[in-house]
């Protein structure tokens, strides 16, 4: 099966010379669809960096990025925004919900944006709410939900359409453990259900989750755990 | 703890047979400690000893029925009642080794710390993978439950405390205690690793 992401020793040098500052360094990573990865490490390790490098914010001082099999680098400005609009879903800490749209507003944006006429975006947005269990609330405007809820709508924007890409930086960062939990179950059943994921966390109750986690260190992947067998070998070892 | 208050917990709920209490046990726990078959009979003969369960009844089959006395509940209440002692539990393997790691020679600390965190990561995955599960209501699968979030808060610590080790070791790392006595530098020298 094809790779959603795959960075082909992908680097990044901040400055040069003397004051150059390695944030990655040669990183080859592939996620397939139904994967979720987990990237952690201290600050500095180079975590923000690898998540910017795949969704396309920042480019590759060496190295390529591909996403859905398309080369990031050999695109102009305008195609990589489409491509990220249609093939790439965010998830950050901060939110980013505009304060002035209702929830499914919010989420059908990407999509308006995108060409889609205004009731197929609606209709695609109300699956996407849908999915997170916000489907009643759709027409509430952000400041009517609680932070979780607002984190759903956050995640059914990431979700909306037909991205399989789904980049999640600490999205359960102001969520208590409760709300927290579902968040990470909501990214795994998009998982499941074909789609690849990588997360940034530093909770390893969080990471854990994820088919793969990997460690960071001074840009390079260290270490990295998984796959994991299933609930049997567990049971197995505890004998 | 032993598996004599674990009995006496499952016989406050009603006599049972010596084979009941082991499955009952394994049920509450999600099998995350297996008794044997042996292990109970002993725990029943001595606790009978100690006056805490009686015989209750012996069927035709020459199977004993237990059933928990008076002194078995004010055991039981006492054992519920109390904390559970911290020099009770096992010494702490891994802690001990990274210590020892430090003052044995060319040991790499850090790929120490490392190899920890990747296995217990693998661990923490695989409990988390349990709970795709559907979430308990109640009885024995609500006590499985609680064992493997135990599990998964402790596999949680042991990361953070790794984390916590490796940062303490870089520290230790960039400054180097100034003077040490000759034939005693090894522990320096696996710090600076």
């Amino acid at each position: 099966m094809s790779d959603v992401l795959f960075l082909d020793r992908a680097d990044r040098t901040h400055g040069s010379g003397e004051t150059a500052v390695h944030a990655l360094r040669e990183v080859t990573l592939r996620v397939a669809p139904g994967e979720l990865v987990t990237v952690m490490g201290p600050s500095g390790s180079g975590k923000s960096t690898l998540l910017n490098l795949a969704g396309g914010l920042d480019r590759p001082t060496g190295g390529r990025v591909l996403v859905e099999g398309t080369d990031l680098g050999a695109l102009s400005g305008r195609g990589l925004a489409a491509l990220r609009r249609r093939h790439i879903g965010y998830v950050f800490q901060d939110l980013n919900l505009i304060q002035g749209l209702t929830a499914a507003e919010n989420v059908s944006l990407p999509r308006e944006l995108d060409g889609v006429r205004t009731a197929k975006a609606r209709r695609e947005a109300l699956a996407a709410l849908e999915l997170v269990g916000l489907a009643d609330l759709a027409d509430r405007f952000p400041d009517r939900l609680s932070g979780g809820q607002q984190q759903r709508v956050a995640i059914a924007r990431a979700l909306v359409g037909e991205r399989r890409l789904i980049l999640a930086d600490e999205p359960t960062g102001a969520l208590d453990s409760h709300t927290g939990e579902a968040v990470l179950r909501l990214l795994r059943e998009h998982c499941d259900s074909g789609a690849a994921g990588l997360l940034v966390t530093h909770e390893a109750r969080h990471a854990a989750w994820a088919d793969r986690v990997i460690f960071l260190r001074d840009g390079t992947i260290a270490d990295s755990s998984g796959p994991v067998g299933g609930p049997e070998t567990l049971l197995q070892d505890a004998r | 703890m032993s598996i004599r208050h674990g009995l006496l917990a499952l016989l406050s709920a009603g006599p049972r047979y010596g084979y009941q209490l082991r499955a009952e046990f394994e049920a509450a726990t999600g099998a995350s400690w297996p008794l044997n078959i042996g292990q109970v009979y002993t725990t029943l003969n001595r606790a009978e000893r100690d006056g805490l369960v009686e015989i209750a009844e012996t069927d035709p089959q020459n199977r004993v029925l237990y059933r928990i006395t008076a002194a078995g509940r004010d055991a039981l209440a006492a054992w519920f009642g109390g904390p559970v002692a911290l020099t009770d539990r096992p010494r702490d393997e891994l802690a001990i080794k990274l210590a020892l790691a430090l003052v044995a020679p060319g040991v790499d600390v850090a790929r120490v710390v490392q190899v920890q965190r990747t296995a217990t990561m693998r661990h923490l995955q695989e409990l988390t993978r349990l709970k795709t599960a559907p979430e308990a209501s109640g009885g024995a699968e609500l006590g499985w439950a609680l064992v493997r979030e135990s599990m998964i808060f402790h596999a949680e610590a042991e990361m953070r405390w790794l984390d916590h080790c490796e940062a303490y070791l870089a520290r230790a790392a960039r400054h180097p205690r100034p003077a040490v006595p000759a034939g005693n530098d090894q522990d320096t020298e696996a710090v600076r690793r």
